[in-house]
Formats: structure tokens, C-alpha cells, sequence
């Protein structure tokens, strides 16, 4: 039986060596569809993994709390439709919960921002002193605020790197310099090492940082003291996040005094959350991919299917000959079957190539990360033998069920 | 006894139209004989052909091929008896095209399943006996007709088989090369003990044979000796 496989793959491979055009458009469906799988699957990783980066640097095991949700006789605000969130609460979470190794709070606006003759419109962020270890900022000079500043609403920020790259011109440097926020002057004390774009695609380097005290009293005001736009705490371990959410979901509800069946008035936000529904959203483009992969692997199918179909009909007489010196159907079966596999096996091999050229194109011309794993070539090979197999048993079983007599009277 | 047909009838049915191809007819023939089988076109000799060479079988009737009830096979165990007990020579010789002479020959041991370098010594013999050595490369089309049916004679007779069918051999082929293949058939016939079943309408060609049969309705009209130092062989019958 070796022999037989042997030589027929041979017989196979010659047959597909006569007609190279007829085979080669055959089997482009399987190369485009294999090709497809590896090239996209590559992609998926490679973004699934430059989330994961990108998580990580925000810091695992940071939870954020936002203003949520209130509703007043039957009108619903949206999410951070009310001021819920105060300093007080933050300072009662890391009074009330052990496992919270800090919690910060901060509020935020878009300001104009000018030195000398240079403006810009930057984030700025009246934050605690906390904040700065939670969220793990490092300084690339200078260092951060102190509590005496905070204590006194002292005018003195801390600036991201964009903000340097615009506001003060090459070789100037801004620790020392003076600059302006909504025509407030302040201190540049520190500036920030950059950390690249966040998990939703938004520069974290743009980014402006100023004692939470004169931000409220100075640049951004208030509705009453001590109201924040967010609340942050973190763990020590990324696996307390978890009960750490829920203690924190519990005592805000009663500080905020919130019956058993009202809505939280706040909501909490975790990185590793925010991650998951990145990484989802990356699973879901990998599986729409597949699926296309997958459509145009059927589609290559079926012309394998076509083309043999036409085979048999136009090899019906050596069927008869090859039945009338002792071919067994499962000879017959077993020769098509073989055709139909090279076929999409040659063509899988292609794909394959064709997918790990296609991956790294993409890299080098888009910049995207892509990553190849033996298992999607692996994954990718057993489909194109499948699909082979799968749509050459019909035309197969079609040639085997022959009629010796017509086959051989066949003209 | 090679041969023993008891009764057989072959019915076709084209939709509502029934044939009745071979209509109880009776048959022997003995090991190393050499028939020519002859008839009309439509007097049932080539049903008679295609259940003698175990592509068909009987509506009705009984054949044993070497004492073996071959009406009761399936299709499987046909396949195993066309390969190893009969050899097909047909009209148009059927090769395998793009497929080199050597290859058409190693074709039937190839099923047998017999170690390729066996397959191509056995297949190299076969075309020396039919005198091609030398053109075990060529591709049929670059053979001539008498070429290539003496690759079909080679193919049929590689396995060494107890019966050799030969279906019109000579029917495409000039004269010249008739006479080629014919005196092959007779050296196998003689020389080898093969038995040969013949079908023919030229009578020229049937005078290589030993025995005449003529089908006519689905049953044998005539059946003589066609050569005086085997009329003991026919007399038996």
C-alpha cells in the first residue's frame, strides 16, 4: 500500500505538472485562503500582545472610579452627569480598605497653555500627590510636587513630553521656565518620561499635572471643594483587584447613601477590564478574519471539487482501463483523493509562504507588530489537507462507482 | 475446463424497452485454446466478451472461469480475477495517454501491489516479447497503432494470465500491422499455451484461431473446428 500512495502521489504530481495553468487557478483559492489565515492570524497576535504592552504600562493593578449615573425623579444623567466623587471619599476607601496600598484622586480639562510666543491646547490634571505612584510616573528631569505645595496651591507643574515638544524649543529646558495656564503663570518643576499611547490609542504624553489644591482654587474651579472627576487606587497585588472592587463598591454605596435596588451613582474601572475589552474587540476582528480565511478556503474547495469533477469526466476511459486490469474502487477512490489532497496541499504550502511574506510586508510597510506561531501554520496546513480530503471524496467516490463497461465505452 | 457458461442470459432494460442481449447461451472452452468469436453487430458478442472478462455479470445463468462461480462475485473480487486470470486487448488499444509504455505495462502489477523494481523487470520482459525493446520510454503518441497494441498486448499478458480477450485487436490497424499482431497472439497461443478468446467480423483474421463460435439472437449459432488436428478438442464439447 506505500508504494501505492508513493506512486500515485507521483501519477498525482505529474498530472498537476501537465495542466500547471489549470492547477495553478485551482489552487489559488487554497493559496489566497491559507495565505489569508497566516497573514491575519499574525496580525491578530501581534496586536493582541501590543495591547497587553500597552495595559501594562498603565499599570496593572490601578482601579479607577468615575463619577456615574444619577437619576432624580425619574431623569437619568449620563456617566459623570453629577458630581458624586469627593476627596473625602477617596481618603475613606484608603481609611476602610486594607488591601489598598494608595488611592488618589484628580480632576481633569483641556486648557491653553502658553510660553512666550508658543500655545497649546493640553490636558491639565489638578491631581494628589498619591496619583503620581499609582499610575507609576517617573521623571525624565526634575521630580514631583511636594505636600507642602498641595498644602499651599502652589503654581508649579509637572509637563508630558508632548507638551514639551511644543511649548519650548529644541535644547530650551523647561524645568525652571515659567509657564501659563489660562493665563495663570506656573513653575515648571518636573518633566514626565514619556509612556506612549494608551490602550485607547490616546497620547498619555500629552499631559499636564498640577496640584489637585490649585487647580481647584486656581485653573479649573468647582462646584463645591473637594468634588473630583476620578477617583484611583491601586493594590498590591494585581489578584486583589477583584475583592478590592468590591469593597469599594460597598462603601460607596453607603457613604453615597444608596438603597438596596438604586444604581451605583459611580463607576469603577479597572486596567485589566479596559484590557479585556481591547483584547475582545482584537478576538473579534482575529475571528472576522477567520471567517473570511475560512470562506475563501471553501471557495478554494470548491473549485478543487469543479476541476476533478472535470477530471473524472475527461479520464472516464483510463478509469475503465484501470478498472479492467484489476483496479479496485478503492484504487479509484484513493487515486482522486490523492490528486484532490496534492492539490490542496501544494496549494497550502503556497499559502503558507504566501501568509508569512504577507505578515512581514505588513510589519515593515504598516509598522504593525505581527507575530507567526508554528501553531497557525501548523493549524493552517491540516486545513488545506481538509479541505482537500473534504472536497475531493465526492468527484472521488463519483470516479470509483463507474461502470467498468461504460467507463471503457466512454468517448 | 477454463471456461463454462451454463444458461446465460444478459437483459438490458432502456426504459421501457427490454433487450434481451444473450439468451440462454452455452459455452466451453478448454485451456490453450485459441476462438474466434463472430456475429452482426448486435447478436450479443460483446455482452458475451464483457461477462468472459468478469467486467460484467449475468442477469441470469452461471459461468465459471477455472472452476470459480464468477456470477456470484462482487465487484472487488472481479477486480482481483481481471487482474490476475485475464488480459485485455481491445479495438482501441486503450492506454493511459502521457503515460509511458513501460508504465501502461507495469499498470495491472501495479495493483497487484508487486515492489516497483519487480513491476519493471516483469513489464521490460513482457515488452520484449511483443518485440519492443527499446521503446519502453515511448509515450503512445509516438507510437504507431500496431505499436501501441502490442503495449496492450504486453499490458494483458504481464500478469501471465490464464486467458487472454481480445476485443476486435486488429480492428484499427492496416494490414501489415494486423498480421503483426495476430502472429503475436499465435506465438502466445502456441508457444505459451495462453488461451485466447478472439472477437472478430473479419474472417481472414478469424482463420488464426483454432475455433470458430458465431452468436447470433444471444446464442451460439455455430461452433466448429476450424483446424483438422484439433477436431478432438471440439468433439468433446
Amino acid at each position: 500500500m506505500p508504494v501505492f500512495i508513493l506512486l500515485t502521489v507521483w501519477t498525482a504530481l505529474r498530472i498537476l505538472g501537465r495542466n500547471r495553468l489549470r492547477a495553478g487557478l485551482t489552487m489559488l483559492g487554497i493559496v489566497i485562503g491559507v495565505g489569508a489565515v497566516i497573514a491575519m492570524v499574525s496580525i491578530g497576535e501581534g496586536a493582541k500582545t501590543a495591547v497587553a504592552q500597552r495595559v501594562a504600562s498603565m499599570g496593572t493593578n490601578v482601579i479607577l472610579i468615575f463619577p456615574g449615573a444619577t437619576t432624580t425623579g425619574g431623569v437619568r444623567g449620563g456617566q459623570g452627569g453629577a458630581v458624586t466623587l469627593t476627596v473625602a471619599d477617596s481618603l475613606e476607601l484608603k481609611k476602610r480598605i486594607p488591601l489598598l496600598s494608595a488611592t488618589g484622586w484628580g480632576k481633569r480639562d483641556v486648557m491653553q497653555i502658553v510660553n512666550g510666543n508658543r500655545n497649546w491646547n493640553g490636558m491639565v490634571n489638578g491631581v494628589s500627590l498619591s496619583y503620581l505612584t499609582i499610575r507609576e510616573w517617573s521623571f525624565a528631569s526634575g521630580g514631583p510636587f511636594t505636600q507642602q505645595d498641595m498644602d499651599s496651591a502652589a503654581s508649579v507643574a509637572l509637563v508630558g513630553q508632548t507638551i514639551v515638544d511644543n511649548l519650548f524649543n529644541a535644547g530650551e529646558e523647561p524645568v525652571g521656565s515659567i509657564i501659563r495656564i489660562k493665563n495663570v503663570p506656573f513653575r515648571v518643576i518636573g518633566v514626565l518620561s514619556p509612556k506612549g499611547q494608551s490602550s485607547q490609542g490616546t497620547d498619555q504624553d500629552d499631559i499636564i499635572f498640577i496640584p489637585f489644591t490649585t487647580a481647584e482654587r486656581k485653573v479649573l474651579g468647582t462646584q463645591f471643594l473637594g468634588s473630583v472627576g476620578a477617583v484611583f487606587a491601586s493594590t498590591e497585588r494585581p489578584e486583589d483587584l477583584h475583592s478590592a472592587v468590591e469593597q469599594i463598591q460597598e462603601v460607596l454605596r453607603q457613604r453615597h447613601r444608596l438603597q438596596p435596588g438604586h444604581e451605583d451613582d459611580f463607576v469603577i474601572r479597572t486596567q485589566v477590564e479596559i484590557g479585556k475589552v481591547q483584547e475582545g474587540a482584537s478576538e473579534t476582528l482575529t475571528l472576522m478574519l477567520f471567517a473570511i480565511a475560512s470562506i475563501s478556503l471553501l471557495v478554494g474547495g470548491i473549485g478543487i471539487m469543479n476541476i476533478l469533477l472535470v477530471s473524472v469526466t475527461e479520464r472516464t476511459k483510463e478509469i475503465g482501463v484501470r478498472m479492467a486490469v484489476g483496479a479496485k474502487r478503492r484504487h479509484i477512490l484513493a487515486q482522486f483523493l490523492i490528486e484532490a489532497i496534492t492539490m490542496s496541499v501544494v496549494g497550502g504550502c503556497l499559502g503558507i509562504v504566501l501568509g508569512i511574506v504577507g505578515a512581514r510586508v505588513t510589519s515593515v510597510i504598516a509598522g504593525w507588530p505581527t507575530i507567526i506561531l508554528p501553531n497557525t501554520v501548523a493549524t493552517a496546513f491540516a486545513f488545506s489537507i481538509a479541505v482537500g480530503l473534504f472536497f475531493g471524496l465526492y468527484p472521488a467516490n463519483k470516479a470509483a462507482r463507474l461502470n467498468p463497461i461504460d467507463a471503457l465505452r466512454y468517448e | 475446463m477454463l471456461i463454462r457458461c451454463e444458461d446465460l442470459w444478459k437483459i438490458y432494460r432502456l426504459g421501457d424497452v427490454e433487450v434481451q442481449a444473450l439468451r440462454g447461451l452455452h459455452l466451453s472452452i478448454q485451456q490453450g485454446e485459441f476462438v474466434a468469436i463472430m456475429g452482426a453487430s448486435g447478436s450479443g458478442k460483446s455482452s458475451l466478451m464483457n461477462i468472459l472478462g468478469c467486467l460484467d455479470q449475468p442477469t441470469k445463468g452461471r459461468y465459471w472461469l477455472n472452476n470459480v462461480n464468477v456470477a456470484a462475485l462482487r465487484s472487488d473480487a472481479l477486480a482481483e480475477i481481471r487482474n490476475k486470470q485475464i488480459g485485455f486487448v481491445f479495438q482501441n488499444f486503450n492506454l493511459i495517454p502521457r503515460t509511458s509504455a513501460l508504465e501502461n505495462t507495469q499498470l495491472p502489477l501495479f495493483y497487484r501491489g508487486i515492489p516497483l523494481r519487480e513491476q519493471r523487470v516483469m513489464a521490460m520482459e513482457a515488452l520484449r516479447r511483443v518485440g519492443l525493446q527499446g521503446r519502453e520510454r515511448h509515450y503512445p503518441t509516438q507510437l504507431s497503432g500496431g505499436q501501441q497494441q502490442r503495449v496492450a498486448i504486453a499490458r494483458a499478458l504481464v500478469t501471465g494470465p490464464s486467458l487472454l480477450l481480445a476485443d476486435e485487436p486488429t480492428g484499427n490497424l492496416d494490414t501489415e500491422s494486423s498480421r503483426e499482431i495476430m502472429i503475436i497472439l499465435d506465438e502466445l497461443n502456441k508457444a505459451h499455451g495462453m488461451t485466447i478468446v478472439l472477437v472478430t467480423h473479419e474472417t481472414d483474421i478469424a482463420t488464426y484461431a483454432n475455433r470458430e463460435i458465431i452468436i447470433k439472437d444471444g446464442r451460439v449459432l455455430l461452433d466448429r473446428n476450424t483446424r483438422a488436428d484439433l477436431q478432438q478438442l471440439s468433439s468433446e464439447v
